[in-house]
């Protein structure tokens, strides 16, 4: 299709009173960041719209790329034309003319520039009527039609699109504030970051790594998965905490049954003290109420109890068959599934309780030198940037 | 020397064989070994697999890899009949495929299913109707190549894959050995469920080579053993060859992309060339065909003598296909064009590649106007 333009249209942006000009502003920063693989192609911000100017880029591959980009309502190709009526009618009956199948149609004509003579009425009308003039079969249907034909005359010019392409919706990723990610490799965390992301959290994501119990494998997982989460948020600032001492100490000095819920405690304790000293506001984990033995309510009101900063768990009310879904549709399902240990599974004792009580695991960590695990463990993770748009490996780019 | 015959295998570009080597060298582990030699080869494998899939437009886990053409038409084939044995037993395919296809087909035949062979017209197509015709209750499978291998003709594999959408239980494969880049085949949008690519038709090394399976489809492997690619295809994998393959894959998308409409303007100049000459019919159609593919039939010539004459001259060109141009007859794909006639026991394939020019050509029309009149002299003393 011959475009030259992509109209993009904001999810809740326009209910946002006074910060929705912060919001625009992160939207479009957004955006370019996403489509710096089309240096060429531009998003500029216009009267409640941006516009993603693509010159000679590849539409349909700026296309995909928008469509992953969080505070998008929706998306049309538009082509751009000046001020002349007779250009304005005829670009829009080429659009019309690309709908093959389409049998209804209507004219939103909007003018935000209001020097241009014609009022939005009267130029639905001229547009209109010169469409049904010069095609056959074709009638008009301002209810349910078939193909919109939208006019936006602005003072740059025309755009006129039709159809609309829906976008991903929800909130600029960054203008709600940063979360940590609990990421543990398996399906349902990275779906949990997704969802953050998708109501405008920043992301920063941790990863519990227990060598040599886990194989190094188990980690390029996580940066795997971190790039895929990344290609929705910009790019994912990555903590792995060094955790075998930590379950070697846990598995020493307390009963089975507790193990796994001392564990969660730690990693919960971790995940604040990380949380704070990068500014997060909240702790994100893909818990989901009874889907597996050990998330069980008293599992969790056991496990949150050692922190004070707020702890969502965005799958909580999800079917396992839905939060795949999403899995796949976001593309971390393959990933996700690949056949490696993580730290919860490795240590796993065959008598974990599934009932644990606040008392009791209170009394069990008194055993344990909790606050100085901690600080450790902190102190000595590893951190990095995963950005979007780079999968391939500079180690290996002389091969392939 | 001037190497016309790229279509029965071309040269491995030395960026290929220096990553074969570097590879065998260096990441020698197996990719399923725990340590660090496994883990570095396993992840240098998924990268492999990732460019390819980016490429293609598919995912990584619709890649398998195989030892080439021959083995990934014959997992697709008898993977699917395998699997699907109990949904059907009719298989269609056309007359002009590859040895690889059809004596799998016919193999299937002794084995209890029935096997449709679609006619081709004069210019070497199936038509789009006669498989919507073929299609019957029990159909599991349409086997269709994309382009033919002997006269380039390009089969209309795309319609075929869109007619199928609406058909679920029949699964659709294309022999895509000879058109994987040189003639475009959009996986993603074509209703296309499993594809064969073969390595060392693109510049890589024999052995190596790739089946596409699509997401969902089911086969049932020919190897068993440890589970690799997916339980698809067991042993360890061929890791220096597949990146090799992933490495010739990328060069080649870019080579002859840039070089297509060289090529194709090349290919119309030979064919008007060669059209002058008396007793000379081409076989390739001039619109619907491969950029790098010409067969003509030189009448009263058999064409192992004109090909021993050639390479003397150190131009290298085939008849039909290398894997059955030993058996003495005439070549199945252009019997199944032209019926049993003169025809189809005197073609001649010139092949080319994205380096080919006409400096390869002039010399190729010079030597043919030498070597052909003095053959069909020497057959007249005789007879």
């Amino acid at each position: 299709m011959n475009v030259d333009h992509i109209l993009v249209r904001y999810a809740e942006l326009a209910l946002k009173g006074k910060n929705r000009a912060e919001f625009e502003r992160t939207l479009k920063g957004n955006i370019n960041r996403a489509l710096a693989p089309f240096p060429s192609a531009k998003a500029k911000r216009t009267f409640g719209r941006l516009i993603v100017e693509i010159h000679d880029e590849d539409a349909e591959a700026i296309m995909e790329k928008l469509q992953r980009i969080f505070g998008i309502a929706s998306l049309s190709y538009a082509l751009k034309t000046n001020h002349e009526l007779v250009n304005i009618q005829a670009t829009a009956l080429e659009l019309m003319n690309q709908h093959e199948s389409a049998k209804t149609f209507k004219v939103s004509a909007r003018r935000s520039y209001k020097s241009f003579p014609i009022r939005s009425q009267q130029l639905n009308h001229e547009i209109g009527s010169y469409v049904l003039t010069n095609t056959e079969n074709i009638s008009v249907d301002v209810h349910t039609p078939d193909v919109e034909l939208s006019v936006e005359v602005r003072e740059q010019g025309a755009y006129i699109s039709a159809g609309k392409i829906p976008g991903p919706g929800g909130l600029p990723v960054g203008t709600s504030g940063k979360v940590m990610l609990m990421l543990s490799g398996g399906i349902d965390s990275p779906v949990a970051g997704y969802l953050a992301l998708k109501r405008g959290a920043q992301v920063e994501a941790i990863h519990f790594h227990s060598p040599p119990f886990t194989n190094e494998r188990a980690k390029q997982k996580v940066v795997d998965l971190s790039h895929i989460i990344a290609e929705y948020g910009g790019s994912i600032r990555l903590h792995v905490i060094p955790f075998t001492e930590i379950q070697q100490h846990i598995h020493a000095q307390v009963p089975a049954s507790y193990e796994m819920t001392i564990m969660r405690r730690m990693m919960m304790r971790i995940s604040e003290q990380v949380a704070a000293e990068q500014e997060a506001l909240a702790l994100v984990n893909g818990e989901n109420l009874g889907q597996v033995a050990s998330q069980t309510l008293e599992s969790m009101n056991t496990t949150e109890e050692v922190v004070n900063t707020p702890v969502f768990r965005p799958l909580i009310t999800m079917d396992k068959i839905e939060v795949m879904d999403i899995a796949k549709q976001i593309g971390t399902y393959e990933t996700s599934i690949l056949p490696y240990e993580d730290c919860c599974t490795i240590f796993l004792p065959a008598e974990s309780t599934t009932k644990p009580s606040r008392k009791k695991a209170n009394h069990f960590e008194s055993y344990l030198e909790v606050e100085e695990m901690v600080t450790k463990a902190v102190s000595n993770r590893e951190s990095f940037t995963v950005q979007a748009n780079d999968r391939s490996d500079e180690e290996f780019s002389d091969l392939l | 020397m001037i190497y016309l015959d790229n279509s029965a295998t071309t040269v491995p570009y030395p960026e290929a064989l220096d990553t074969y080597q570097k590879v065998a060298t260096r990441y020698f582990g197996n990719p399923s070994s725990l340590h660090d030699y496994g883990s570095e080869t396993e992840h240098l494998l998924r990268q492999a697999r990732q460019s390819i899939a980016d490429i293609l437009e598919i995912k990584t886990n619709e890649i398998t890899f195989t030892s080439g053409g021959t083995e990934g038409n014959n997992l697709a084939i008898k993977g699917v009949a395998f699997a699907r044995r109990h949904r059907g037993n009719h298989i269609i395919t056309s007359a002009i495929e590859h040895p690889s296809v059809l004596e799998t087909c016919r193999y299937l035949e002794k084995q209890g299913f029935e096997v449709t062979y679609l006619p081709v017209d004069h210019k070497g197509c199936i038509s789009l109707q006669s498989v919507k015709d073929a299609c019957r209750e029990g159909t599991i499978l349409v086997s269709i190549m994309h382009v033919n291998h002997e006269t380039g003709a390009i089969q209309p594999v795309e319609e075929v894959g869109e007619c199928l959408k609406y058909h679920e239980k029949i699964r659709f494969h294309v022999d895509h050995v000879q058109g994987a880049t040189k003639v475009p085949l959009d996986l993603k949008n074509s209703g296309v469920d499993l594809c064969t690519f073969s390595g060392h038709k693109f510049h890589g090394l024999k052995g190596t080579g790739m089946l596409y399976v699509r997401e969902g489809v089911q086969l049932d492997p020919l190897i068993h053993g440890g589970g690799q690619e997916q339980n698809l295809r067991s042993g360890t994998e061929n890791l220096p060859g597949i990146v090799a393959l992933a490495k010739a894959f990328r060069l080649s998308n870019q080579n002859y992309s840039k070089a297509k409409n060289d090529l194709a303007a090349l290919k119309t100049e030979l064919i008007q060339e060669l059209q002058q000459r008396e007793g000379f019919h081409i076989n390739t159609p001039e619109n619907s065909s491969a950029p790098h593919i010409i067969n003509v039939s030189i009448l009263g010539v058999r064409p192992e003598i004109v090909i021993q004459a050639l390479t003397k001259k150190n131009i290298h060109v085939s008849s039909k296909s290398a894997c059955s141009s030993r058996l003495q007859s005439a070549s199945e794909v252009l019997v199944a064009q032209h019926g049993p006639k003169e025809r189809a026991e005197t073609g001649l394939r010139f092949s080319f590649d994205y380096d080919t020019d006409k400096s390869d050509i002039d010399p190729l029309i010079e030597a043919l106007d030498e070597i052909v009149p003095n053959i069909r002299k020497i057959k007249e003393v005789k007879s």
